[in-house]
């Protein structure tokens, strides 16, 4: 299996030219859409200069350029406007003592946006919440293994999946799934940059997303099924 | 790959998956995928499955007060000498 040299030294910007890191792709490959808005206008660089010389009027812009992502990203693994909130706080408090050590080796965003996420799994490792730790997701398990049987192809969730329906399912992923279905599928990171948030390899990453969208299809199926019988 | 691909059995066949959709590759026109109904309906199912997430959780703005507190925390973390980038670099 190819295993790409790792990315994590790589420059890689988000916004432009996404496409070259990865072949033209169906839609499961690869996230066009709700690509992180990371995109920084020419005089971004200027106010980012200004914040990490302590310009604290810079930091307020900011914030407020990048504060509708990482609020979502909060939103989205913890389900909690409360907590959602703190989390937010709590990454831009880091991003204030940490901004002047910012080398441009990566984008600024995929840089912020890697800092919360680590916010965000410092939060649901208090909470003792079950992370499926990277390495344990890479081991097989027996009932997880390819061999499994799916069932029959009639239970196809052909057509619109209930939004809400998948939503409650992305809540009960166990968070570390959780963590990277909506990172790739809802966000639209590639797995090069999530490798690099999450300091795993890319193989990693995606065999933990093909797992989330797998368990995932399990409980819509289970739901589906259990509608079919009432 | 030897013995060529359309002689996978599903088990070697969503072995695979993972990479092959990784790699952005239209995994339907796979050997396997055209002759197995099985696994034709799964990759259909992960394929719904990751389209219908480009629509969940909308992103919302968080609430005025959030900056709110960012800012009074900045400001007495300065009170108290803390100064950007004076934290030790840990990434
Ligand atoms: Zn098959």
């Amino acid at each position: 299996m190819p295993n790409s040299p790792s990315p994590t030294q790589a420059p890689s910007r988000i916004p432009s030219n996404r496409s070259a890191d990865t072949p033209s792709a169906a839609a499961m490959g690869q996230s066009t859409n709700n690509v992180p808005s990371g995109s920084l206008n020419p005089g971004d660089a200027d106010v980012l200069a200004r914040a990490q010389a302590g310009d604290h009027q810079a930091f307020a812009q900011l914030y407020s350029v990048h504060k509708r992502r990482i609020y979502s990203l909060c939103l989205r693994m913890l389900g909690n406007v409360a907590e959602a909130e703190d989390l937010t706080q709590e990454a831009f408090l880091q991003l204030h003592r940490k901004i002047a050590t910012f080398r441009g080796d990566s984008a600024f965003s995929t840089w912020l946006h890697r800092l919360s996420v680590n916010v965000v799994l410092m939060q649901l490792r208090k909470k003792g919440l079950s992370l499926v730790s990277l390495d344990e997701a890479m081991e097989p398990t027996p009932e997880e293994g390819p061999g499994r049987s799916f069932g029959s192809p009639d239970l196809v969730l052909t057509g619109a999946i209930d939004r809400l329906a998948l939503e409650r399912a992305v809540a009960e992923l166990p968070a570390g799934y959780r963590l990277i279905f909506i990172l790739h599928d809802v966000e639209g990171f590639e797995h090069n940059e999530i490798a690099s948030m999450l300091d795993c390899s890319i193989g990693n990453s995606k065999s933990q997303l093909h797992k989330a969208r797998l368990k995932l299809r399990d409980t819509l199926r289970t739901q589906k099924r259990r509608e079919e019988r009432s | 790959m030897t013995g060529g691909p359309s002689k996978l059995s599903c088990a070697e066949f969503q072995a695979q998956m993972p990479e092959l959709i990784g790699l952005g590759k239209d995994a339907a026109t796979h050997p396997h995928v055209q002759s197995c109904e099985l696994c034709r309906a799964l990759l259909a199912d992960l394929e719904t499955i990751a389209e219908a997430a480009r629509e969940l959780f909308p992103s919302v703005e968080p609430p005025d007060e959030v900056w709110e507190h960012i800012d009074s925390a900045i400001k007495r973390e300065q009170a108290d000498g803390i100064e950007p980038g004076l934290t030790p670099h840990r990434q």
